[in-house]
């Protein structure tokens, strides 16, 4: 067994033994974080690993979280036909903005992806006779189950999470390390020397953000059916910029990065919250200082000082 | 310092280590802390306080936070509840539903509160009360939204305190038509707080013989006005507004320059201008105008003794405004629902012989058992009635007239005028 896939499990297992450790406040918390590490490493596969700065990221996973809680509240579906209602809602969603987006580069692509945000977002408000707009709505913890497993409870909860971040791991883990993986890696780096060398760049980009824009999906859905609310905030804006800073500060590129930026970011609100009410300044400085010293974030930095291999 | 040092800046691996392990003493702390608190069987009663400091909210908060401080110090002053001290553990939602609801879980299982209180916007409410519901905390709301009462909450999320956005705009209805006019258009923004004061408000307002002749949703992005105020109907006799936000003053504005001095009665909701001093400027335009108050912010001619305490207690002027800054005016229409939340609970706690979470079910059957509220210093803003099979209370409202830059109140409405069917029996659902 390689030494990645090696560590990708032992992270698994550790974090199934967490639940079982772990008080229950932060068990749950963890639960949370993993939804949210799931999100962010869609977003890596296309920032960190594909070179796609998108700050409309919020657009995906809110089409994962209305594609399935609107087909359960509206239609009455059940969870796992849900859950593909997100899927390809997301995908669609993904692959339409995709066309259009990566049309341009660069700064022009980070104002595309942001304005196709914005727009998703005013749409679930116009729509509010479906969506309850930016109040939103509940699922009923009667139809959050799968074969008879409640996903209300804290331990159905923790380990449809973790099926969820691990499947993902897995993928990603597998997913980079394989050409089509590799290719992306190329075009982050030297997007015209891929050309050059007769990769169809434009198609594996597109690929790449689909492929991140449905993982990103499939985390809101899963938010809305662990716990058990869909609404608009979670498609404005701070929620495009929080799986970038995740990503920063785990370390764009790596596949555990996403999870330990998640971790990472918790807690520094959760902890500076309860010293101060300026928390977010307390957390604004320690980002800049993050960003200045440690600017391949901590996984990045592990790797290039002390962990070459790590993935 | 050499250029070792420089590259290789062994200082700060140490600080992140050293960081590392205060963040982990930290945690263990916090996480510790609890069972010892709750080991003392004479520990205060902890209440849960979710409170919007940072976010569009945070101005609600900034007064709901210095109103349940003054609830919480009177109830300890008068012996605390069954012998206990009352002890608020207050925490940012961030105005944000994500966070209300990480909040309401650290609440349940990380500082051992025996209920969670707050909060006014919905969407933090609606997002956290799933939470309450799972874990089995009672979750006393201070919102005014018709969610509770809607039936798509839980048993475990009750608004004893405050009255609904339902019952408020209905209640409005009888007295547009009979004083202000016949034909009513009405702006409000487009999302749902607008949406419900276009259905329950046209549906009441129709009711009393009137007809709403144009609704002008106005997109919740929109900076300037101006260009909305054409669709105005030229027969429009009054016009109905619930802006708010930043822009309300904009449109205040905007629509008095678009009106001139001769213009159809306005009928409005101090929601647009809470916290803001009505003599900001480009608010000249409000005199003579209508306003729903849910609390009168002046001191009115007939005040009563124990709004005089209250705002005493809390630290308002007759004006509304902060006694120790003149500038920093209250949130006086939804506050007082924190100092009579914190009431209810109080009579709910004494009720049911609260001692500990195991009891949390029979606090809610307490509190579902109340009916009449009477005025007094425990319910300032007025009587109430609460509907136990709907969680929700409903109570007077009061209308005022912008005179002279001040808000006097010219009609308070019946209990009776707020009431409406019910939507929900939440004591037909098991704990």
């Amino acid at each position: 067994m390689n030494r990645p896939l090696a560590l990708h499990l032992v992270v698994i297992a550790a974090l199934a033994a967490a639940f079982f450790v772990l008080p229950d406040y932060h068990s749950g918390n963890l639960a949370r974080i993993m939804v949210l590490a799931v999100y962010a490493m869609g977003y890596n596969l296309a920032f960190g690993y594909t070179g796609l700065l998108s700050l409309g990221h919020a657009l995906f996973f809110a089409a994962g979280m209305y594609g399935l809680a609107l087909s359960m509240q509206h239609l009455s579906l059940t969870a796992i036909p849900a859950l593909m209602v997100a899927l390809i809602a997301s995908a669609l969603v993904a692959g339409i903005t995709g066309a259009l987006a990566l049309r341009t580069r660069g700064v022009a692509f980070m104002i595309v992806t942001l304005m196709f945000a914005q727009a998703g977002y005013l749409t679930a408000l116009y729509f509010v006779q479906y969506t309850r707009g930016d109040e939103g709505f509940v699922l009923p913890q009667a139809v959050r189950q799968i074969a008879g497993v409640d996903l209300s409870s804290a331990m159905g909860r923790y380990f449809a999470a973790l099926i969820l971040f691990s499947v993902t791991l897995l993928i990603i883990g597998a997913l980079v390390r394989a050409p089509f993986g590799r290719t992306l890696i190329a075009i982050r780096e030297n997007e015209a020397r891929a050309t050059m060398l007769g990769y169809d760049v434009q198609r594996r980009k597109w690929l790449a953000l689909v492929a991140s824009g449905t993982i990103s999906g499939m985390a809101g859905a899963a938010y809305a059916l662990l716990f058990g609310y869909a609404g608009a905030s979670f498609a404005a804006v701070p929620y495009s910029i929080f799986p970038l800073l995740y990503v920063l500060l785990g370390g764009a590129g790596t596949t555990l990065g996403p999870l330990v930026g998640a971790v990472f970011m918790f807690y520094l609100i959760d902890l500076s919250s309860g010293v101060t009410d300026a928390y977010m300044l307390v957390a604004g400085v320690v980002l800049v200082l993050l960003t200045l010293f440690l600017p391949q974030g901590l996984l990045g930095t592990l790797r290039k000082r002390w962990v070459p291999w790590l993935p | 310092m050499n250029r070792k040092t420089l590259l290789t800046p062994d200082y700060s691996r140490r600080g992140a280590l050293k960081t590392l392990g205060l963040g982990a003493g930290a945690l263990a702390a916090t996480t510790a802390m609890p069972g010892f608190v709750q080991a003392q069987s004479s520990a205060p009663i902890r209440i849960g306080f979710q409170v919007h400091r940072t976010g569009i909210g945070a101005s609600y908060g900034r007064w709901y936070d210095r109103t349940s401080q003054a609830a919480v110090k009177r109830i300890n002053d008068a012996g605390g509840i069954n012998g206990r001290m009352v002890e608020l553990v207050a925490e940012d939602d961030g105005t944000d539903p994500k966070r209300g609801a990480e909040v309401i879980e650290k609440f349940a299982t990380q500082s051992n509160c025996d209920i969670a209180f707050g909060t006014l916007f919905s969407h933090v409410v609606i997002g956290s009360a799933p939470r309450a519901g799972e874990l089995k905390l009672p979750y006393f709301v201070v919102s005014e939204g018709h969610h509770v009462a809607s039936g798509m909450l839980n048993r475990y999320t009750l608004q004893p305190g405050i009255t609904d956005v339902k019952s408020q705009v209905q209640a409005m209805a009888p007295f547009v038509a009979e004083n202000l006019g016949k034909k009513v258009c009405m702006i409000f923004p487009d999302f749902a707080f607008g949406h419900d004061h276009r259905d329950y408000f046209a549906k009441a307002f129709e009711a009393q013989g009137g007809t709403v002749n144009a609704l002008i949703a106005i997109p919740p992005t929109e900076t300037s006005f101006t260009k909305y105020f054409p669709q105005i109907p030229r027969d429009t006799e009054v016009i109905y507004h619930v802006m708010t936000g930043p822009a309300v003053l904009t449109f205040v504005k905007e629509l008095g320059e678009f009106f001139g001095p001769s213009r159809p009665e306005l009928f409005g909701y101090i929601d647009s201008l809470e916290a803001v001093d009505m003599a900001s400027p480009g608010l000249e335009f409000l005199e003579g105008s209508y306003m729903w108050e849910g609390n009168p912010r002046y001191a009115q001619a007939d005040q009563t003794e124990y709004d005089k305490a209250y705002r005493e207690a809390v630290g308002v002027d007759d004006n509304g405004a902060s006694v120790s800054d003149a500038r920093d005016v209250s949130t006086y229409a939804h506050m007082f629902g924190c100092w009579e939340t914190l009431n209810v609970i109080k009579a709910g706690m004494e009720a049911a012989d609260y001692q500990g979470p195991q009891d949390r079910a029979a606090l809610i059957e307490a509190v579902e058992a109340m009916s009449d509220m009477p005025a007094g210093a425990d319910h300032p803003q007025g009587a109430k009635v609460f509907n136990g099979k709907t969680h929700q209370v409903f109570g007077h409202q009061y209308i005022s007239k912008v005179e002279d830059g001040r808000l006097n109140v010219v009609h308070t409405t019946s209990i009776e005028d707020t009431l409406y069917e019910d939507e929900v029996d939440y004591t037909t659902r098991s704990f």
